[in-house]
Formats: structure tokens, sequence, C-alpha cells
């Protein structure tokens, strides 16, 4: 049996196209960019091409504002201490509750190091109050920080929106949108983001290339120092391999963003659909009316998550877990605990992330294997009886502490 | 994701003895659902014997609660209650073949399972003081909590005194960040107002304040050396005489080995020797040092490390 592969927002296959592509960048094209010979002029010109198509599929204005680098969060890294470097007299980031933890493990940090650092609440639903974030903007504010696309759940934040209002209160604006570019249709010159962070990975290229997108004229001090590689702004030799090959994936993401928001959201809600018929006491978490297209993040009461994928995984499905037991710390995703989901079911809320490449008998494959797995671990729990789940399981399961 | 061994891969996808048992006479439950965790015990007891002739598990958790709770259910059937009670979490994870350190509380959740369904067949009432903090150090599987008590109870400073009594940070020492944060957060509560504990000396090094308070807790954590507290402070010319009594007294078993050893210089708490002969650069100079220094502790009654002259620092 083929093995089904929903976890595209923990990384994607390259695609086949772009894996030629990249290729004769490790044989004959290997020369360094930088040198004047033919060896290295042949790789500059791919180099360029690949900022275009990056450039065309974020709608930047000049494709001297897009920044390779190594990684999604390195760019997120560069954003926030490029902010705080440029503007000494700030000393705020605001940022809110469910970042990736690019962003909030940076931010503790920078806590530790004496500067502000605000996030934003979010609802049930994993949405933020505008008034709220409004009230926050002063003239301390260095960098407003907000992820496009929730990796957890696939909720979108309004960052055009907010990206407007910072800009009106002369604040800069980052948005980590690893997960949402090639997904959602994107136009930063007519928005007022000033940098926005992307990984090739999630995107159908390889991993360790990222981009950092910075505006023109957004004051600037980069992170690593060096070499005049993209003009000073993060120096070291580029990868050029990875660098073709991410051009290459955003030129065919642009190509599939219509089948993204067509196709692969019709075999997401069919799978939705189709679990959520078959299994009780089980809920969408975040907000299905606003969402990336190909993500389904679904809480099963009354279970716990690793064991859920240990059983999916043995047959022969790859999904994620916000579940506690999964990253080795003792409370459930930071994500799910800032939406308040309930503590009957955060420990067991599995995410189902597709792709392009998710065929509709994968899906339907899924839909006949999740029921039965649930319902084999709720036979085991203590919280469970034939007839659903404890009517006060706290009363009825008694432990000597918890 | 973890590396699970095929022993916990199989209880988890067949676990033993799942489900209610409806003649239990003890039960035990431990965990809570907002923990992620929890596990219910149901046995069998022969009144006549105290013989476990069945035990039933129900767990909410992950694979390697459900394995642990499978296994140890394997483990108890047949045994007397006086028995049982003999099995320990590390006797659960050895069952399963080991499980990976971020799991080991899912053993330790069997064993307090165990404990509570025995107290409630007697009738007795089983409680625990049980707590569990966040992971730090996954080398030796040792948590916050453990660490902030150790320091707390040792009046400890520094890494290295936290390595001495808990083995935390004493193998790849990725988590010294962390530790060092326990540190800063337990020596500012100190330092804060209300404080109850006499002010910590502020002379000498600050090793020398590390009296082993409560032996419990440390004997518990430390397999290392638990240094004796000093009687009075040594005078520098009478600890380098220990120092070189230490030497003295090792010294003929190194010279049965043809070899030999000097000492060099002592800088503060770091002593610096020169190891001759057949031990000097082979793989037994890093266990003789050890040797060396685990005595010097104890002469000392103070933490202290013993290095080769090799790491001396070089004087500009
Ligand atoms: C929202 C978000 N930001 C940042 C990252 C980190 O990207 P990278 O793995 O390229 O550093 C991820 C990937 O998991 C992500 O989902
Ligand atoms: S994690 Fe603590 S020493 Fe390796």
């Amino acid at each position: 049996m083929e093995p089904i592969y929903l976890d595209n927002n923990a990384t994607t296959r390259v695609d086949p196209v772009t894996v030629e592509a990249m290729l004769p960048f490790f044989t004959e094209h290997f020369g360094n960019p930088s040198s004047i010979h033919a060896f290295g002029s042949q790789v500059g010109k791919s180099l360029k091409l690949a900022r275009q198509q990056i450039q065309a599929l974020l709608g930047a204005e000049h494709d001297s504002e897009i920044i390779f680098t190594s990684c999604g969060t390195e760019s997120d890294s560069t954003a926030i201490l490029s902010a705080l470097k440029a503007q000494p007299e700030r000393n705020t980031v605001i940022t809110t509750m469910v970042e990736h933890p690019a962003i909030l493990t940076l931010c503790e940090w920078l806590e530790k190091e004496g500067y502000i650092v605000h996030k934003l609440k979010v609802d049930k639903k994993g949405r933020i109050d505008m008034d709220e974030y409004k009230s926050l903007l002063h003239d301390r504010v260095a960098i407003v920080s907000a992820m496009w696309a929730n990796n957890e759940t696939g909720t979108l934040f309004p960052v055009e929106e907010m990206a407007g209002l910072a800009a009106a209160r002369g604040i800069m604006f980052h948005t980590d949108a690893v997960q949402a570019v090639g997904k959602i249709p994107m136009n930063l010159k007519d928005s007022k983001i000033d940098m926005l962070s992307l990984s090739g990975h999630k995107l159908h290229a390889p991993k360790g290339i990222g981009v950092l997108y910075l505006r023109r004229g957004c004051r600037f001090r980069p992170l690593l120092r060096g070499g005049h590689q993209e003009r000073g702004r993060r120096a070291g030799t580029e990868n050029a391999p990875a660098i073709v090959a991410l051009g290459k994936a955003a030129e065919l993401a642009m190509e599939h963003l219509e089948f993204e928001n067509t196709e692969v959201r019709r075999l997401r809600d069919k799978l939705e659909k189709g679990i959520l018929a078959r299994v009780t006491h089980a809920f969408v978490t975040g907000d299905p009316a606003n969402r990336l297209p190909n993500t389904c993040n679904i809480a099963f009461e009354y279970v716990e998550g690793e064991a859920i994928l240990l059983l999916l995984n043995k047959a022969g499905i790859a999904a994620s877990s916000g579940s506690a037991c999964t990253s080795g710390s003792l409370e459930p995703s930071h994500v799910m605990r800032a939406m308040g989901i309930p503590y009957t079911a955060a420990h067991g809320t599995i995410r189902f992330s597709l792709s392009r490449y998710t065929t509709e008998a994968e899906v339907d494959r899924v839909i006949e294997a999740v029921p039965p797995i649930i319902a084999q671990l709720r036979k085991l729990s203590p919280y469970w009886t034939e007839k659903g789940p404890l009517a006060h399981p706290e009363q009825a399961f008694a432990p000597a502490y918890a | 994701m973890w590396e699970y061994s095929d022993k916990v891969r199989e209880h988890f996808f067949n676990p033993r003895n799942s489900g209610p048992l409806e003649e239990a006479n003890g039960i035990g439950d431990v965990g809570s659902i907002q923990c992620g965790d929890a596990l219910r015990l149901m046995l069998k007891v022969d009144p006549e014997t105290e013989v476990i002739q069945d035990a039933h598990f129900q767990t909410f958790g992950c694979g390697s609660a459900i394995a642990s709770s499978s296994a140890l259910t394997e483990i108890i059937k047949g045994m007397t209650l006086d028995e049982a009670l003999q099995v320990s979490n590390q006797n659960i994870a050895d069952y399963l073949d080991g499980l990976p350190p971020e799991k080991m509380h899912c053993s330790v959740m069997g064993r307090e399972a165990l404990q509570a369904a025995i107290a409630n067949y007697r009738g007795e009432v089983w409680s625990d003081d049980h707590e569990e903090g966040a992971l730090i150090c996954k080398c030796f599987a040792i948590d916050a909590v453990m660490i902030e008590d150790v320091v707390k109870a040792n009046n400890l400073n520094t890494v290295e005194e936290v390595t001495f009594y808990t083995k935390a940070g004493g193998g790849c020492t990725s988590c010294h960040e962390g530790i060092e944060e326990i540190l800063a957060r337990v020596k500012s509560e100190r330092a804060g107002p209300g404080e109850t504990s006499p002010p910590r000396q502020q002379t000498g090094t600050p090793a020398q304040t590390a009296a082993p308070a409560t032996a419990a807790t440390a004997a518990t954590a430390a397999t290392a050396a638990t240094p004796a507290a000093p009687k009075a402070r040594l005078t520098s010319v009478q600890r380098i005489k220990r120092i070189e009594e230490v030497l003295e007294s090792v010294r003929p078993m190194l010279q049965r080995d043809h070899g030999d050893v000097d000492l060099v210089e002592v800088q503060g708490k770091m002593i610096y020797v020169s190891l001759k002969g057949a031990c000097s650069g082979c793989m037994m100079e890093a266990a003789t040092l050890g040797g060396i220094q685990q005595k010097m502790i104890e002469a000392l009654g103070e933490l202290v490390q013993v290095l080769p002259v090799s790491y001396m620092p070089v004087e500009a």
C-alpha cells in the first residue's frame, strides 16, 4: 500500500521538474557567482532569474527586494533584529500568541535582553482583536510581526490591513508567510508590508533555502556581515542549486495557485466533512471560514494525539499533532492553548495538510482509516464508556494526584 | 519522532489486559486529562494469598503511556502484593527494552498507579507529592523541578555543581543554558525580600557554600560526589597540604603502573597536576584524574576540578 503524505505544512516533496533544474548547479555550473570567469557568470544569470521568479510570486515591485537566506527561521530573526538595531530608540515588538517558535523563542530571548514584547491574544477561532492591536501601536514600537497563515490551523491573519495600520503610525511591519506563500495570491507592491519571510521547503523546493523580502527603502541592518553577496545584506556564498530550485518552485506554485484554491480546497473539505460525519466528539479548530486551502486541524476529544499518529502511521498515513507528547513538552501546543481549546480535546488535535499531489483516492482512504483508530483508542481511555464520554470525567476518574 | 523499541510498539499496537475489570478489588487512578496522561490500574487480588490474579488498565495517553500500562499488567500478574511493590519504573522501562528520556515519566506513572491500586486494596490512602517539570537534560532525563529542588536544597550556584549533584549537564552539555536559567531564577528568589534562609557567605569560592543540606534529596539525584561540609575554612597552606596528601595516597597505585603524579599549580578550585609515565595521554588519564578529583573533593570538603597541566591558562 502506497503511503499517504498529509503533512505538507511540515515539509513538502520537491517537484521532479525542480530537481532537474537544480542538478546542473552541482556539476557543470558549480562556479561561484561572484567570479569574473565563465564558470561564475552563468550561475549569476540563473540566480537573477530565480530572483525574478520569486518576485513574481510575491508581487514585489523590484527583484532586488528579494534576499536569499538559509531558511524561514533565519529570515524571521533577520527581520526582527534588523528593526531593533536600525531603530535603537524603539524597544517594543508586537507579535501574537500563536506565532511559530521561530518568532516566539526569539521574542522570549529579547524579553530577557530587556526589550518589551506584546503578544496579541486570539479568540477561540484564533482571530486577533483589531482594537487591541490598534491600541498598542505607539512610537516606541520598532516592529510588528504577525504570521500570514498559522502553521497548525491554517487560520489567516489580516496582515495587509495590519500593515496599513502600522504604516500609518510609522511602524515597520513583518509577516512570517512561510505557510502562506504559494497557497494564496499575494501582491506585495500594493501592500504596506515591509518584510516577509518564506521558506523553500514548504513550497516544493529543497530544505535550507529561504527568502527575506525587504521593501525598498525600509531601513535594514544585516544579521550576517561579510562578503558583498545579496548587496551586503546577507553575506555568505549563495546556495546556488537551492536558489535555482526555489525560483523554479515559485514559478510552479504560481501556475498552480488556482488549482490550490479549487481542487486542493475541495479535497480538504471532503476529508474534513468525511471524518466529522463518521466520528463523534470531534471538531475543527481555528477559523474554518478564513484559512489556507490545504490545512485542516481536527480535535478528537478523549484521545491523545501521539497515539493517533502512531496508529495512522501504521495505516500508512502521515499527519501531525499539537499534542504535548509529540514535542516532548508537558503542555499541548501553544496555539491550542491560546485559542482556549478545552483540555478534553487539546491533547488530541491532528493536522492534516494536503498538497497539489494529494489524490481523491488518498482522501477516501484516510476517511475510512480514521474512525476505527479513534474508536480503538477511546476504548482504552478511562474517560470513555460504550455510551460515549463520561458525564463528569473528573468525578468518575479520581486520581490521587493530578 | 521518537525511537520506540519494537517491544514498545508491539505493546502499543496490541495492548494486553486493556479495558475495565469487573471483579477488581483494588483500583489506582493517577494523572489527569489536563496533563495529557491518565492511567487507571485495576487489580483482582486473592484475599487469602494476596496474589494478583488479574490486572487490567485503561489509559489516556501517548504510545509509551499505553505500552507502559500494558507492560505493567503483564509484569505484576501472578505476583504477591509485596512482590509487586518491589517493581520499579526502571523495571517497566527495561521490560519494554527502554524508553526515550522524554518518556520515562510514563513508566513512573505506571509505578505510581500500582502503589495507588495496592493502597486502595488495603484500604490505605495513597498520596504522592509527585511533581514534574519540563525536561531540561535529555542525556540524563532530568527535569526542571528536580534541578530546582536540588539547587535550593544544596545552595548550588554553578552548572558544574548541578552536574555533580544531579548529573544534568554532564553529557552533551547542550542543556547548560537551561540550567543557568534555573540557577539565575533561584538566585533572584534567594535575593528577594522576605528571605528566610541565612544569607550566603560572600567570601570564599562559591563552591564552599555547597554543603549537602538534605542528604535525601541529594542522594536520590547524585551518584557523583557529595562533599562533606568543611568544619572550618582551610588556610591556603592547609589546603595545599591536603592536596599533597591526596596525591601521596594515590601515588603508590600509579607507580605500580609505572606512572606518577605531581602538583603543578592551584588556582582557586582548579588543581593542575602533571601525570607521568604510562598513564599520561592514554585513555586512562581521564579516569585517573576523575578518581583523584573525587578524593580531593572528599578531603577538602569543597568542589574542585583536577585537570592536566596542559589545561592551565597561559599567562599573557
Ligand atoms: C510559520 C512558520 N514559520 C517559520 C518556520 C520555519 O521555517 P524553516 O524550517 O525554513 O526555518 C516554519 C516551519 O515549520 C513555519 O511553519
Ligand atoms: S542534554 Fe544535558 S548533558 Fe546532554
